[in-house]
């Protein structure tokens, strides 16, 4: 019965390691059309961009949450986003002074389950989708941010790091010929 | 209780959705103009709202109510409008709210093909809009 209900609240859901699975064949298959490990992040982080002016939509649809007064505000809603797309908990901090860049930690690379980087691809982010999921879906609420995968377990780090920067409040496009 | 009309657009004012259900009087200008029209009115009306609001605007919602129809208004954080016109005495807040997240996100967020700023031309969009609204409580059968 319970396993019914849950179907029906999500029946969507994937498998996590046929996800991983199948990022890592995406992150393969950029790799060898591109050859060049920085293209690959491009990409991804374009990638990312345009998951994210969409995911946005859909992660209001389902929590109704309404625009975040500040960083703290949004590193909570993107915490949670975490949880309930990805099932991931990464932990907030790493504030600045001004309160207007943090970071989110995880244990390990997300969706890097079973890669490892050859050297030749040591420069590659394999998990620059992330960055720039949160740029497009910051993006779409007015908030103008930076984000960059600081540190990473796939190279060596004790943990992966994703750090968040805030640039600017947007603010709304005036019509064209508004008087 | 009816529903006479609805408008979405995006958050750089492009008309993406125009939806008819009663219209006794006949447009007079192209649905593009009738779109700029009406968002301009409604862009003003809301940084008007905003600015002299004696108190903070929480919510993303405003209707206002001549004697012949109440235009309503809801805008996601993501900046997509919906204006919707009814009679005067429905309440379809809730009504935009789940057109917005039922509809909206499931067959144009998440459809690959539809480019943001563009004109919504997906028959499935407006197939299960029709539904959702016939079966919202406010609306009824009128003709016109």
């Amino acid at each position: 019965m319970s396993r019914q209900t849950s179907r029906i609240a999500d029946p969507k859901k994937v498998n996590s390691e046929l996800f991983n699975l199948t990022y890592g064949s995406l992150v393969s298959q950029l790799v060898k059309d591109y050859e060049n490990p920085e293209d690959v992040n491009k990409n991804l982080d374009r990638m990312g961009y345009n998951i994210g002016i969409r995911i946005i939509e859909d992660f209001l649809a389902r929590t109704n949450f309404p625009r975040c007064g500040d960083m703290r505000d949004a590193a909570d809603k993107i915490q949670q986003a975490f949880k309930m797309y990805l099932g991931l908990n990464p932990s907030i901090g790493n504030w600045s002074g001004a309160s207007d860049e943090f970071s989110l930690t995880f244990e390990t690379t997300p969706f890097a389950e079973f890669v490892e980087l050859p050297d030749s691809c040591s420069n590659l982010k394999y998990a620059n989708i992330l960055p720039g999921v949160i740029r497009g879906a910051c993006e779409m609420v007015q908030i103008e941010v930076q984000s960059w995968i600081q540190q990473d377990t796939l190279k060596g780090d004790n943990v992966t790091e994703i750090r968040v920067r805030f640039i600017k409040k947007l603010e709304d496009a005036m019509p064209a010929g508004e008087d | 209780m009816t529903i006479y009309n609805l408008y979405m657009f995006d958050k750089t004012g492009s008309l993406v959705y125009y939806g008819e259900w009663v219209r006794k009087k006949p447009a007079t200008m192209s649905k593009e103009e009738e779109g700029k029209l009406v968002y301009g009115m409604i862009f003003s009306l809301r940084s008007f709202l905003l600015k002299i609001s004696p108190t903070d605007i929480q919510d993303n919602s405003f209707c206002y109510r001549t004697s012949k129809y109440k235009l309503n208004y809801y805008e996601s954080p993501t900046g997509l409008k919906l204006v919707m016109n009814t009679d005067l005495n429905s309440s379809p807040k809730d009504l935009l709210k789940s057109i917005y997240a039922q509809i909206y996100v499931e067959y144009v967020a998440k459809n690959p093909l539809s480019l943001p700023g563009e004109y919504i031309n997906s028959e499935l969009f407006a197939q299960k809009l029709n539904q959702l609204v016939s079966m919202s409580p406010i609306y009824s059968q009128r003709n016109l």
